[in-house]
């Protein structure tokens, strides 16, 4: 950008909210910061308890992200490449868990798939069990990640349009070959940055996990509810845990870099 | 044979022709005519909604665009921005299930026929809008299609790269099925074998190129063309027709000696005179008037020059000095610098 450009449109009075702002933001990082007990860092994210915690998170926001992009590329194909009628309405529906408190989710997941759920008693009668375990906590994971994938994809998929795929169609290549060879590598990075942006907010879930799945250790406690369940008794712990999880956000900004993208 | 035959309606645009295996056909007509809505109807981008259009005797209603062997080259070349020059030109064959190696190599033949060997491993951002479109049209070809689309394929291009893209389109598709849409009488009268001319999406004039350019019907075809065209032979820095040498500009590059050439001028470039005029360098040719035909505010003189029809555009003011009635004997000047002389072989 050039840097000798004037803000024509910018009163100094601007500079003083707008730099509390970035304090209110920036004071609670430092505050934990502060408050770390550094000598014993690496001791506090290696104990069973933490290691169990990030082992699970890690695992299961991997594998919720492979499932978005499973059911979030055909979805954001869908809303992109098509007119329906009632396709507003399905957009807002699929972007509702961005908006809805997690704990919602918990409990609309609970009834739908809990053992008293909707689908619990069929579930159970295969011997699935699903409430509790974790596979809820991946299916707690994707509920709430999946409007982020479909968001960035189906942005970026507009944006490029459709005019390469016309060509491609031209040239004899079929419907699929063109969505795996054109329009998914051109909308690559809508893909990535929705992708990396899914994973962070598996990662960070915790009211639609603690509501759905529980926070048994080893199973369903995630590193977010395992620092819950950490602050009062080793507050210690708690802090480096969280610490942990700012590192991984500044890498997640860093790679998907929103604003530059579709995000 | 891959000959098509078009009869259908989109909207207000109800276009009726056909193209004949081998031929390249130029499709004239103002903005809005509906000229690109019949290519994409054709591409299978659109469905018609009534009519059919038949290629190579199979009605295309039935036929999915990938399976058509209809290959579209646009304005915007268009090469995916993620794969290399090669790799877009190979695109179409792998498309077709062709193996890899057996791709490359197909793709590698065409870019040398397209004169652009050289860029196989260049991205397309890094390509100049003329090599782009070199690569477009090796990525077309290479799919070997039943007919061939060009929607206004030099139109982005500079001033420069304009005439070689021509030059390359006209030696490429000589004997293939094309139908080109233009804006420029010089696209069709260097690309076509015959022009169509829609208005308003009807197709108001079609014919020969020559016929078309030299005597429009049709108000769109008189705004670009009503031309004068000699055609000849390349000898000595002139063209040739019989006893006549024409003098003028090569935009495109001096032909080859002994090959054939066209001439073209306005006829608003041709003066007339009583006797044989002097000065600087023109082309001076004996003729004899034929008719006088009222344009507006002009008057367009037809004269026949041997065999050679030649129209001019003069005042009435003129025709009237110089006596001008059928049968008149004149001499008509036309300066060098107003004459284009293009290759045709």
């Amino acid at each position: 950008m050039a840097t000798n450009q004037l803000s024509l449109g910018l009163p100094k009075w601007v500079y003083l909210p707008a730099t509390l702002g970035g304090l209110f933001v920036a004071l609670p990082l430092a505050a934990l910061v502060l408050r770390a007990d550094w000598g014993n860092f690496a001791e506090l994210i290696t104990s069973e308890s933490s290691l169990d915690a990030l082992w699970l998170s890690l695992r299961t926001s991997l594998a919720s992200t492979a499932a978005c992009l499973l059911l979030g590329v055909p979805m954001a194909a869908v809303l992109a490449r098509t007119d329906f009628p009632g396709q507003s309405l399905a957009r807002s529906l699929v972007l509702l868990p961005l908006v809805l408190p997690p704990v919602v989710s918990g409990i609309a997941l609970l009834y739908a798939f809990g053992r008293r759920g909707l689908l619990g008693e069929p579930l159970e009668l295969l011997g699935i069990e699903v409430a509790f375990s974790t596979i809820a906590v991946v299916m707690a994971q994707t509920f709430v990640a999946l409007p982020f994938l479909v968001i960035s994809l189906e942005g970026t998929m507009r944006s490029v349009g459709q005019r390469y795929e016309a060509v491609a169609a031209t040239l004899g290549a079929r419907p699929s070959t063109i969505l795996f060879r054109v329009s998914l590598p051109l909308a690559l990075p809508g893909l990535a940055s929705g992708a990396v942006l899914a994973f962070a907010r598996s990662l960070g879930e915790f009211g639609a996990t603690i509501t759905f799945a529980g926070a048994m250790q080893g199973t369903t406690a995630t590193l977010p509810i395992q620092i819950y369940l950490e602050r009062f008794t080793n507050p210690d712990a708690a802090i480096a845990l969280s610490m942990t999880l700012v590192v991984v956000a500044v890498v997640v900004i860093t790679v998907a870099r929103p604003g530059r993208n579709a995000l | 044979m891959s000959t098509l035959e078009y009869a259908a309606q989109v909207r207000e645009i109800a276009a009726d022709f056909q193209v004949t295996s081998g031929e390249t056909v130029a499709l004239l007509g103002p903005n809005g005519a509906g000229k690109s809505t019949v290519l994409k109807v054709i591409a299978g981008l659109i469905s018609p909604d009534s009519g059919a259009v038949t290629l190579a005797g199979h009605d295309l209603a039935k036929v999915t665009p990938h399976d058509r062997g209809v290959a579209l080259l646009a304005q915007d070349p268009l090469l995916f921005p993620h794969l290399s020059a090669l790799s877009n030109v190979a695109f179409g064959l792998r498309a077709r299930r062709a193996r890899r190696k057996e791709a490359l190599d197909t793709a590698h033949e065409w870019l040398k026929r397209v004169g652009a060997d050289d860029l196989a491993d260049r991205r397309p951002d890094t390509l100049s809008g003329g090599q782009a479109q070199r690569v477009a049209i090796a990525r077309a070809l290479a799919t070997t299609p039943k007919i061939m689309l060009l929607d206004e394929p030099m139109a982005a291009l500079d001033v420069n790269a304009a005439p070689e893209i021509r030059q390359l389109l006209g030696r490429v598709l000589k004997e293939r099925t094309a139908i080109i849409v233009t804006h420029d009488a010089l696209d069709a009268l260097l690309l076509a074998d015959r022009v169509i001319v829609l208005e308003e999406g009807q197709v108001v004039e079609q014919g020969p190129t020559a016929d078309v350019l030299t005597h429009p019907r049709s108000k769109f075809a008189a705004q670009i063309a009503g031309l004068n065209l000699i055609t000849g032979v390349w000898r000595d820095g002139d063209l040739t027709h019989g006893d006549l040498h024409i003098n003028g500009l090569t935009p495109e590059g001096a032909p080859t000696t002994g090959s054939p050439t066209i001439a073209v001028f306005a006829p608003s470039a041709v003066a007339v005179y009583a006797d044989p005029p002097h000065g600087s360098p023109r082309n001076v040719l004996p003729a004899t008037v034929t008719e006088l035909e009222p344009r507006g505010q002009r008057v367009l003189a037809r004269t026949q020059v041997g065999e050679l029809a030649v129209a001019a555009e003069i005042t009435p003011a003129a025709a009237i000095d110089l006596g001008l009635t059928a049968g008149t004997r004149v001499y008509l000047s036309v300066k060098a610098t107003e004459v284009k002389i293009y290759p045709t072989g």
